[in-house]
């Protein structure tokens, strides 16, 4: 079956802070550009971010990219690849600077300079005393570069495909990409648009956690495209976890509400933090309370009909504290959890909010792929940048404010990558396979013809439930297996969802179907690559293998999700520049 | 009203911010469908806010200065 082909350049899939920069960067070389958002591009999660952007301006107390380069490498675990992070810390002053110079309202000194405030983790001297390099405007950091990098493209003649959905990866017989299908919301159309490089700038896949603090377009959308098209995915096992989000709901609880003396019990009333960190208590580091809490789940002593939350407690601080000294937590708590934080405790689980692996990717934004003994063979005509991407920059834990960061180098990097490739490579598009669409067609024709199939709500909350107990903030061996096989078989279900709508147009049903297709290869390609991993670096926390092992374990997994396999290769221990930071024990 | 405008205003529920998702969504599925066209009207004009602005608003943290809005972003708080 044919359908509509239209042909440009470059073609760009999501439209946050990385899909925007690129899209820029090709815009304004003359290149035809267009860009895919499943919503309007200002209301891409990036607008959730609030903390700022680092870079090492050295505009409020001295500060140097090396200092930085070493955060993030620490931050990272070592796990994170040397040249990649160079990159990244040598480019913020510069991408930073551009962004002031685009209009993007930062908030400044007296002399005008940007402000920088102080953030965890940014040290001076390689990691001895903290310095101020965030760069913020005012709590709306991601919100003012989405509106600034927005306002830039429509100036520079991007073209905008707001409200598609792309469905697949087209490679050709040599393995080249030269395009994508894509859903038109508005008419229900599937369309090819050819091009001669495509950029994945997807975004995050939290929806796979029934706990997280990702909007419900984060969905993981362009690695399941890549699983599909038989490219790998690197260090899913890697996710940022916070301790207190809304049970059921994700949505954040300030770290404030135990700093103000709230206080966290179980099922049977006992305020178990005594138990596991008998002097901070409450008050514990992250990492430590979201283990105890998950762990009082685990053991059966959750909260609720299903046990699968722990209580923190307020009441005691009285009305005047909760309303004077935790402004918000009232209104959340009641919103999104249905309780007054005055007279009830709140329901709260750890909720996951950034995932560290992603589409394999070199600091050129070119993805790469194993072929024979080389494990980094750039796929032609790919690229990959932010938080859908692997680089890696973030290696095993993102440092705060290097999201951000990511988004606008490694967007621009890939973008001017993309106007080489096209200028030198690929000066005209290859041709467009007969049966480029058939792949998508036959997935929407399996989801219209569908029958005796089960809800994709149904699924979902399976799969989401599997992944938030079985690699959530507690992993040990034996919970991993059984999520592995878990979540197997949950995958299979997944296969055969059905739709009672079938209409054409805006469809919403088919869209949130299409959506688990790509969420439930994030999940599998998690567990397995979690279940693998015999040690504990970063974000993943492996109770049976408690120590970091870099002699077996320094290496980035690399997940194939047509034969549900593993490889290895190891981490880019060579900087661009500069001397290699040799791996230490990670204490703050 | 026709059915397929009903049906894009509830896809442009979806936000960048998880907390509007879910306060939008829940208004979608217990509140919109007794909607009149006046209303839906009202509420597709409330979603053309940007997402930072309208969580602001919801949380009453700040007053919506467009007063024509205000009617809209009253009733999606009084939702529970």
């Amino acid at each position: 079956m044919s359908v509509p082909v239209r042909k440009f350049d470059a073609v760009i899939v999501g439209a946050g802070g990385a899909g925007l920069r690129a899209a820029l960067q090709l815009s304004e070389a003359g290149l035809k550009t267009a860009v895919l958002s499943k919503v309007f591009p200002t209301r891409s999660h990036t607008v959730a971010a609030q903390g700022g952007i680092s870079a090492s301006l050295g505009n409020v107390q001295e500060d140097k990219w090396e200092w930085h380069m070493y955060d993030t490498v620490k931050g990272s675990d070592w796990l994170g690849d040397q040249d990649a992070i160079e990159f990244m810390c040598r480019q913020a002053p510069e991408v930073v600077v551009e962004l002031e110079h685009f209009g993007m309202p930062f908030d400044r000194l007296e002399n005008g300079k940007i402000y920088q405030r102080p953030f965890g983790g940014h040290m001076a001297e390689f990691g001895k005393t903290p310095v101020q390099r965030a760069c913020a405007a005012a709590d709306r950091t991601g919100h003012a570069m989405l509106h600034t990098l927005y306002q830039r493209n429509v100036r520079a003649n991007t073209q905008f495909f707001v409200e598609w959905m792309a469905l697949d990866l087209i490679r050709d017989a040599d393995g080249d990409v030269i395009g994508v299908t894509a859903l038109e919301m508005e008419t229900g159309e599937t369309y090819v648009l050819h091009a001669k490089a495509v950029l994945f700038a997807t975004g995050g896949a939290g929806r796979i956690y029934s706990a997280s603090t990702n909007a419900f377009i984060n969905t993981g959308d362009g690695l399941g495209m890549t699983v599909r098209a038989g490219i790998p995915l690197e260090d899913m096992e890697f996710w940022q976890f916070h301790p207190t989000g809304v049970a059921g709901a994700g949505v954040l609880i300030t770290e404030g509400v135990r700093g103000e003396g709230g206080i966290l019990l179980n099922a049977n009333g006992e305020r178990f933090m005594e138990r596991y960190a008998p002097n901070a208590k409450d008050l514990a580091s992250r990492d430590v309370v979201s283990r105890a809490m998950a762990l009082e789940i685990l053991e059966g002593r959750g909260c609720g009909k299903e046990k699968d939350h722990v209580l923190l407690k307020l009441d005691h601080l009285g009305p005047e504290i909760i309303n004077h000294r935790l402004p918000g937590i009232r209104e959340i708590a009641i919103k999104f959890a249905g309780v007054d934080p005055i007279k009830d405790p709140i329901p709260v689980v750890p909720t996951t909010h950034y995932m560290m692996g992603g589409i394999p990717a070199n600091y050129k934004g070119e993805v790469v792929a194993p072929q024979g003994d080389n494990p980094e063979v750039r796929v032609n005509g790919f690229y990959a940048a932010g938080e859908c991407a692997c680089a890696s920059v973030h290696g095993a834990n993102r440092l705060g404010t290097n999201s951000l960061l990511d988004l606008v180098v490694f967007g621009k990097s890939a973008g001017n990558s993309m106007i080489e490739f096209i200028r030198n490579e690929r000066k005209d598009w290859k041709p467009l396979p007969e049966n480029a669409a058939d792949f998508s067609l036959a997935r929407l024709a399996r989801l219209e013809n569908q029958t005796d199939g089960e809800e994709v709500a149904d699924v979902r909350n399976a799969m989401q439930k599997c992944v938030q107990l079985r690699a959530g903030v507690f992993r040990n061996d034996e919970n991993l297996a059984k999520g592995v096989a878990e979540i197997k078989e949950i995958a299979e279900r997944a296969k055969r969802t059905q739709i009672k709508d079938k209409s054409k147009v805006w469809n919403t049903a088919r869209t949130e179907a299409l959506e688990l297709e790509n969420l439930i290869e994030v999940a599998v390609a998690t567990l397995i690559s979690a279940e693998a991993r015999k040690e504990s670096r970063g974000a993943h926390a492996q109770d049976d293998h408690p120590e970091r092992h870099d002699d077996e374990w320094m290496k980035h997994t690399l997940y194939d999700g047509q034969n549900r396999t593993l490889s290895y290769k190891p981490v880019h221990t060579q900087p661009l520049s500069v001397e290699y930071i040799a791996p230490q024990k990670r204490v703050y | 009203m026709d059915e397929v405008e009903k049906k894009r205003i509830v896809w442009r529920s979806r936000r960048g911010l998880l907390e509007l998702d879910i306060q939008l969504e829940r208004f979608v599925r217990d509140v919109l469908p007794g909607f009149s066209d006046t209303e839906w009207l009202a509420y597709s004009q409330m979603l053309l806010l940007s997402d930072n602005d309208l969580l602001d608003y919801l949380n009453g943290k700040v007053p919506c200065p467009d007063q024509s809005l205000v009617p809209m972003i009253e009733r999606v708080r009084a939702q529970r």
